[in-house]
């Protein structure tokens, strides 16, 4: 039996409070920060999505994709050719990136759930490359170099850069709470407890009569259109698609992966810890160049060899019990146990 | 016309030995610990940047300082294998995989903080540009040695693997763990000798790389995907495979690349995907 | 034949055995003398196989008390150095490497143990049914072929003791016959050996002593002479 606090249910909705007063700080933040901070919290959001996103593939649907990258990049592109090939409207053409990547998603199934575990992370980043190559020889992208975004299309998001920022940032909002309360329900619908319930103890999955393919391949289904719209966004505020920055394998999955190994694999409170985390240390430390990398890298390392559940799993222990319930009795007795 | 794919061909397949030699230690990797070693492109840039060092400290050819390097590189990987992958192996897949994500990162960030990001290569003197005139067409000597010692390599770890006292030891390990260290066999000596052994070509697929392309501390992530589609293509554990599956995906690069230099690369993934949906099993699997 | 007041081969005592959820075995007391057969019974979970396992350092980390071999404590080093010191496994359900041949399944025996005894002709000698089938992968072979591999395995390893875990379950009673007889000419070249049976009867017609383990504690011990049929049960099922 875990330790459980005497005070525990107050520590956990003292959590819940912090947590909920987070979200209604990201809705007033608007009036309070300046375009710069603006940006920054965008860029939280946007990485949060895609930090949430990753983490259902790899924390429960045991798909361990290096490859998130390349929905990303569709994104960037979708959008782009929505907005200034077709002259969709900005917003339609938003929604276009999402619709995309969902169609992507599903011949790279044919790849993705042909590789066997070990497989399928290096497989994917196969796949990615691939798209990534591809993009690069579309000519009315800009080949290998890209292309800016018309300023006409990005004024269609507000006149002032002021405005476009903050319609940006709520873009961003509404994305990043759309993919946290949807995965949320997701994974407390019949397909998350299943995931769960086979990532805990697979016997218990089988028994529960769980058709686990079909739930790898809702969630990997899932996660596209999010990661594309993110896409979308990013382009939004970086205004400019290119090969190397819209597919790049550093920004969109490398941090990622360290957000979610970090912060805490396999829940939903780690994303959120690890995405927070991250901004706090690249704050301090993007200044120190490759040393950033380095110190994530080790950091992801020692976070794996004393708890694999990251940070969260670690604070989890201290709490004992979910601030964000994802499954009732799955959940309840997780650990290593230790077989005689 | 026929010539000139003729050339093209020979060209790819030679270039296909050093691609098994990338390959040769990942497959081995995979087939006993059953991992990925995400870094394993990346561990192949860092001994190629070692060979560079020390062939310019040492005022050697970098061909002989080779075998200087060999007994390093098995004491590095039986030592990583020991002290730090040991840890992460077992049911959890997830774990290796994040650990050596987490190594490939260091390692290329440490390399570019240690040598800088230029693009570098090695030399091996003369034998650099040397060639043969084999039935009109003209060879190099070192893509032969490179095939040659691709060739060797493949049938010695095959020997080795299944012709072996130690590879029976590390072929029990891979069938049951438990049932090799419930009778005394121990899984980890076992699992760090082969990572040993893994280490041992990476540090000649490290020479033969550097011999003949370019590599900057950024190369491993490329080296890696080759690897990769090699050992799928082989099947999965089949040493010979790797040998085939790199003569393929040689032949395909370079005749991308004759239609377009920019499809190079390209041509070799789409080839594969190709395949592999296919024939996902590879083309010569162990079993 | 070596009896009781011959200096003790194996001395096992006050042997705790934790798993994360329950304790397998309670401070128990065990010696086996040079060249005696001592058999194990008990129920399912009485601690047969995590008394073996203890022995071998194979019953996780959580182990208390003193397992000495030949008066040395043995107990905290690991599993390949207590095999190569003179005890040998055979393990529960052969735990052989199916895709291995015989002879490679026999030749890691030698490689894990003493390096002297029996060698690949010496097996094929006790064994010679295996002769024929030396090449073959171990997992094509029949149940009782495929335990005189994993007993040749454990001889291989030219033992002092050798632990038998269940080496009759599931085989034909012949086949157990020709096993048990092999079993005492073993024991006559002055191997030890401890005996886990489920099957009572059997093992106490070939041990010189017996230990019941009743739910990880010994419930009674002595020769199965000194004892009748119920009094054994009773402490078998602990009525």
């Amino acid at each position: 039996m875990q330790h459980v606090p005497a005070n525990q249910p107050l520590i956990i909705a003292v959590s819940r409070i912090v947590l909920l007063g987070g979200a209604l700080a990201l809705m007033v933040a608007p009036r309070f920060l300046d375009p710069g901070g603006l940006t920054m919290l965008t860029e939280f959001l946007c990485l949060l999505v895609l930090a949430l996103m990753w983490n259902l593939l790899a924390g429960y649907a045991d798909i361990v994709t290096v490859g998130q990258h390349a929905f990303v990049g569709i994104g960037a592109y979708a959008f782009y050719g929505a907005a200034v090939l077709l002259r969709l409207d900005p917003y339609l053409a938003i929604a276009a990136a999402g619709v995309v990547a969902l169609i992507i998603a599903l011949p790279a199934m044919l790849i993705v759930f042909r590789l066997r575990a070990a497989y399928l992370a290096v497989g994917t980043w196969v796949v990615a490359e691939v798209l990534m190559l591809a993009a690069g020889k579309l000519p009315n992208f800009g080949f290998g170099s890209g292309v800016s975004l018309p300023v006409a299309v990005a004024r269609e998001f507000g006149a002032r850069p002021a405005e476009r920022f903050a319609t940006i940032y709520w873009l961003a909002l509404a994305l990043a709470i759309a993919a946290f309360l949807s995965t949320w329900l997701l994974l407390r619908s019949r397909v998350g407890l299943g995931l769960t319930a086979m990532r805990d103890n697979e016997e218990a999955a089988g028994a529960m009569g769980v058709n686990l393919l079909r739930s790898r391949i809702v969630c990997f289904l899932w996660t596209a259109p999010f990661l594309g719209l993110a896409g979308a966004i990013i382009t939004l505020q970086k205004l400019r698609i290119s090969p190397a920055a819209s597919f790049s394998i550093i920004d969109w999955t490398v941090f990622v992966i360290f957000i979610v190994v970090i912060g805490g694999i396999g829940s939903l409170e780690g994303p959120i810890l690890g995405t927070i985390l991250f901004f706090v240390l690249r704050e301090h430390l993007a200044t120190l160049g490759t040393w950033h990398l380095i110190i994530l890298g080790t950091l992801s390392i020692v976070v794996i060899l004393i708890e694999p559940r990251g940070l969260w799993g670690l604070l989890r222990k201290a709490l004992g019990g979910d601030v964000i319930p994802v499954s009732h009795a799955a959940r309840a007795d997780f650990g290593k146990a230790e077989a005689p | 016309m026929v010539g000139t794919y003729l050339n093209l061909i020979v060209q790819g397949a030679l270039l296909g030995g050093l691609y098994a030699i990338f390959a040769l230690g990942l497959s081995l990797s995979v087939g006993v610990m059953r991992f990925v070693n995400i870094a394993h492109g990346d561990f192949i840039v860092l001994m190629s940047f070692l060979l560079l060092v020390l062939s310019s400290v040492l005022k050697l050819n970098v061909l002989l300082v080779l075998p200087l390097v060999i007994p390093l590189a098995f004491a590095a990987g039986y030592v990583l294998q020991r002290l730090l992958l040991q840890r992460v192996i077992g049911d959890n897949a997830l774990l290796p995989l994040l650990v050596t994500f987490g190594l490939s990162i260091i390692v290329q960030n440490g390399l570019l903080q240690g040598v800088g990001a230029d693009t570098r290569t090695l030399s091996a003197g003369a034998l650099d540009v040397a060639s043969v005139q084999i039935g009109g067409l003209s060879i190099g000597v070192l893509p032969l040695l490179t095939f040659a010692v691709a060739v060797a390599l493949a049938f010695g770890l095959d020997w080795l693997l299944y012709r072996s006292r130690l590879g029976a030891h590390i072929r029990a390990v891979t069938l049951d763990v438990a049932a090799a260290d419930l009778i005394g066999l121990s899984s980890v000596r076992v699992y760090a000798i082969a990572m040993g052994i893994v280490g041992i070509t990476v540090a000649i697929a490290a020479c033969f790389m550097g011999l003949r392309m370019n590599f900057d501390p950024t190369s491993g992530p490329s080296r890696l995907l080759i690897a990769f589609e090699v050992v799928v293509l082989g099947g999965l554990g089949s040493l010979r495979g790797s040998l085939l599956g790199g003569i393929i995906l040689g032949i395909a690069q370079t005749i991308g690349g004759q239609i377009d230099g920019a499809w190079q690369t390209l041509a070799g993934h789409i080839v594969f995907l190709t395949i592999f949906l296919l024939r996902p099993q590879g083309l010569l699997p162990r079993y | 034949m070596a009896s009781t007041a011959a200096p003790p081969l194996l001395t096992i005592e006050g042997l705790s055995v934790h798993y994360a959820q329950f304790r397998a075995l309670h401070g128990i007391d065990i010696a086996v003398g040079v060249g005696e057969i001592v058999s194990i019974i008990g129920a399912n979970g009485a601690g047969k196989s995590s008394l073996l396992k203890a022995i071998v350092a194979q019953a996780g980390p959580r182990v208390e008390g003193r397992i000495a071999f030949d008066g040395i404590d043995i107990r905290g080093r690991a599993t390949p150095a207590i095999v190569a010191g003179g005890i040998a496994l055979v393990p529960e359900g052969r735990r052989l490497f199916a895709s291995l041949t015989v002879e490679e399944n026999l030749m890691i025996g030698w490689h894990i143990g003493r390096r002297g005894g029996l060698d690949l002709a010496g097996i094929f000698d006790l064994f010679p049914a295996l002769r024929d089938k030396r090449h073959q992968p171990a997992g094509q072979l029949s149940g009782g072929q495929q335990q005189m591999v994993a007993l040749g395995r454990a001889l291989m390893a030219d033992p002092r003791l050798l632990l038998c875990d269940e080496i009759s379950l599931g085989l034909a009673p012949t086949i157990v016959n020709d096993l048990y007889e092999l079993l005492l000419s073993i024991n006559r070249q002055g191997i030890g050996i401890l005996l886990v049976e489920q099957d009572i009867r059997r093992s106490l017609a070939v041990a010189h002593r017996f230990y019941c383990l009743l739910e990880g504690r010994v419930s009674l011990g002595g020769r199965p002479d000194d004892f009748d049929r119920d009094t054994i049960t009773r402490h078998y099922f602990g009525s």
